[in-house]
């Protein structure tokens, strides 16, 4: 988890003239924002299928750069799966899986 | 001219999943349909006729859901091989038709674009249109037309809007295929997607207007079904009613068809004389199909339920709900379903598999459904347990006798997600494949379609899983009846067959779990179907008619029975794969005779240390 935080921290940074930046699967339940970023960079993390697979199967359901997102509803173990509003559709998917997408949040 | 115009057409439906594709294709082809596997793979293909106005008939084939031509799952292999005019035994679509749901289109739109490369003429159907001006939608219909290239028709399927419209536009488009272009479609790159998802956009600005009164409704009661906690106890509910629905609701149906066809069975012993032939037609045919029958009112229920909770758009909740629980044991969220229809039979459940996508996960699902607790187990559970269980109140509440028919759910339960997590660890390492699932909108289910579905579903029931017991129950029926006992025998007939040969043979090896002969002779009939052991054991004691008298059968093994004896048969009941019929539909659907062989063995295995632990522990506390 320290090291989740970490990665929120160090893009935070890396961007702030913009705004904060997350990735999805740190994301919480009411954070909203548009997609800045949808990568396939290997986070040594096992997906099941290759990361540039993974990245294609994100785009293909609608995660793409410009879209606009927000997190409704996770589940009660784990915060895992998360579901989100990806435009005007609703998709789920497990935490796992959604480090690729980054978020520029709302400012509040 | 009139050549081409009576020409037969071929038209194929695509769409993304949720779009109402299957039930414009009801409203397209009525009864006029066919349901049957793709040549080579297990994927349901269906195909209907309409004929057109101008008197051509149209084969209209009904395409598995898809968001992409870039195929994952064998399903979505189908649907991009069937476009792209590659698919074995199939003949190119003249036209495709691509079915959209029209309060949900960026999706769609990237998928038409794809589509378009194909080369084929394409018709856009803009599915649940009513819904869309009910919102306040408004699509640029001639616009949107002109920039996709493609002549767009409004439906609402349910409703049978639309459709006289949609068959003359196909007819229409039919005369022009001649005209159609090249084939260039490739799978895209993560660039490419990002363009079409760029020009989906561009299409969306400057044809749809965003609606006026959005549907928040969905928002609403997901806020409640999605919840942490009461999603998961509205979730249990659910889940309890079916329960009861799928076992009390059914048990009049059943005792019917039980009824019928022992009175088809008495009818049959009235006109054929004894021998032969009326020991093969009752004994083998009628009860081999008898046995079958008598799951098709649970199975119907069952399905009513799991067609409800799917068209409702709940089902993708329930996935979402249990997919971490599943997942700590290595399963998809979707292989919830499956394990779901498990409780009343394998069989509907190894079929019902096909909704998960990765080969892995669901040969994982396949392998460990037998495990759960199927209706077909009840009537031994509650046999045995009747015969060797105290009929005690323990802790003051709980019957024993319930707690340990509990006892035996539980162990299928738990031995299912043992034996998936131990797959997934050692067998299969790696994780499974992501997890993304579109919610939908949800939507009241339309009377007509549910029963449409629920009859096709008892149809395919019936054909596949008949076709695999009949000559199954007949071999079992043959190797209980050859050969005759000799003349003057004392023991009962089936004693002499060859399957009280087998269970001789293999007596010795169940010694050491507390089998005697005549339990080891009932497991041999008890391969067509698990209940049918009761039968079997009714005929090894020479207890009549078992199953109207199961009381003296009960009171023959309570006295002939251990305690310890007794428990092991229950845990061997629990674990062997005493089902023919479930191996059969795995060899099926699976197209190997890997998976069932490695299927029996495990389960073979299971039982019988789960049976030698069961039986070695009571002898040693004074249950022997």
């Amino acid at each position: 988890m320290n090291n989740l935080s970490m990665d929120r921290l160090e893009i935070a940074e890396a961007v702030p003239e913009v705004g904060i930046t997350v990735r999805l699967s740190d994301a919480s339940v009411g954070d909203r924002g548009v997609i800045v970023d949808v990568r396939a960079e290997d986070d040594g993390q096992d997906h099941g299928v290759d990361i540039e697979e993974l990245q294609r199967r994100l785009l293909e359901f609608g995660f793409v750069e410009g879209a606009r997102i927000e997190v409704i509803h996770e589940g009660a173990i784990g915060h895992d799966p998360i579901a989100v509003r990806l435009d005007d559709m609703r998709v789920a998917l497990r935490r796992r899986d959604a480090g690729e997408v980054i978020i520029l949040l709302d400012r509040p | 001219m009139t050549d081409v115009a009576l020409s037969p057409s071929r038209v194929a439906l695509v769409g993304n999943p949720n779009s109402g594709k299957t039930a414009l294709f009801n409203a397209l082809t009525g009864g006029r349909q066919k349901v049957a596997n793709y040549a080579g793979v297990t994927v349901e293909r269906k195909e209907g006729v309409v004929t057109t106005a101008s008197g051509r008939t149209i084969h209209v084939l009904d395409l598995p859901g898809t968001y992409s031509l870039r195929a994952r799952s064998p399903d979505e292999v189908v649907t991009r091989d069937a476009v792209l005019g590659q698919l074995a035994g199939e003949t190119p679509p003249d036209v495709i038709v691509c079915v959209a749901d029209a309060t949900n289109l960026r999706l769609v739109l990237r998928l038409i674009l794809e589509l378009k490369q194909v080369g084929r003429p394409l018709v856009l159907a803009l599915n649940m249109f009513d819904i869309a001006q009910r919102q306040g939608l408004r699509i640029d219909l001639e616009g949107l037309a002109r920039d996709i290239g493609a002549p767009i028709v409004t439906t609402v399927a349910t409703r049978k809007r639309g459709i006289e419209e949609l068959v003359a536009q196909i007819d229409a488009t039919t005369l022009e295929a001649a005209a159609a272009g090249a084939q260039d479609w490739r799978e895209p790159d993560a660039g490419e997607i990002r363009d079409a998802h760029r020009e989906a956009q561009r299409l969306m600005k400057a044809h749809v207007r965003p609606p006026e009164r959005p549907d928040t409704l969905t928002g609403k009661v997901d806020a409640i079904l999605l919840h942490p906690v009461w999603g998961l106890a509205i979730l249990l509910a659910i889940l309890l009613l079916m329960f009861q629905a799928v076992f009390t609701w059914a048990t009049p149906l059943m005792d019917l068809i039980d009824a019928a066809m022992t009175g088809l069975g008495g009818l049959v012993a009235l006109i054929v004389p004894e021998g032969l032939v009326r020991s093969l037609i009752v004994d083998g045919v009628i009860a081999g199909v008898g046995s079958v029958l008598v799951f098709l009112p649970q199975i119907l229920i069952l399905f009513l339920f799991i067609i409800m909770l799917e068209d409702s758009g709940y089902m993708a909740r329930a996935a979402f709900l249990m997919d971490k629980i599943m997942g700590g044991a290595g399963l998809h969220g979707r292989a919830f379903i499956p394990l779901l229809s498990s409780f009343a039979c394998a069989i509907p459940g190894v079929m019902s598999t096909r909704v998960i996508d990765s080969k892995r996960d669901r040969l994982t699902t396949i392998m460990v459904a037998p495990l759960m607790t199927c209706s077909a187990r009840i009537p031994v559970y509650t046999l045995i347990i009747g015969a060797v269980v105290p009929a005690k109140v323990v802790g003051g509440v709980f019957s024993l006798q319930g707690l340990v028919m509990f006892g035996l759910y539980a162990a299928g339960i738990l031995s299912a997600l043992g034996v998936s997590f131990v797959v997934r660890r050692f067998l299969w390492r790696g994780m499974s494949e992501p997890f993304m699932m579109e919610l939908p909108t949800y939507k009241k289910p339309d009377p007509t379609n549910v029963a449409r579905n629920l009859l096709l579903r008892g149809q395919i029931f019936m054909s596949r899983a008949g076709r695999i017991i009949l000559p199954l129950m007949v071999l079992v029926w043959f190797l209980s009846t050859f050969p005759y006992a000799p003349v003057g025998a004392v023991g009962p007939a089936i004693d002499y067959s060859f399957a009280g040969m087998i269970g001789h043979f293999i007596q010795p090896v169940l010694a050491p779990i507390g089998f005697n002969w005549q339990m080891s002779v009932a497991l041999v009939p008890g391969m067509a179907a698990r209940e049918v052991a009761v039968a079997a054991l009714g005929t090894v004691y020479a207890v009549g008619d078992a199953e109207q008298a199961s009381g003296g059968l009960s009171a023959r093994l309570a006295e002939q029975w251990s305690l310890a004896s007794g428990l092991s048969f229950l845990a061997w009941y629990v674990f062997a794969p005493q089902c023919v019929a479930t191996l059969g539909v795995v060899k099926r659907e699976t197209n190997s005779w890997l998976w069932p062989t490695v299927m029996f063995a495990y389960m073979v295995a299971l039982a019988y240390i789960a049976a030698l632990i069961v039986y070695q522990v009571t002898v040693a506390l004074g249950g022997g």
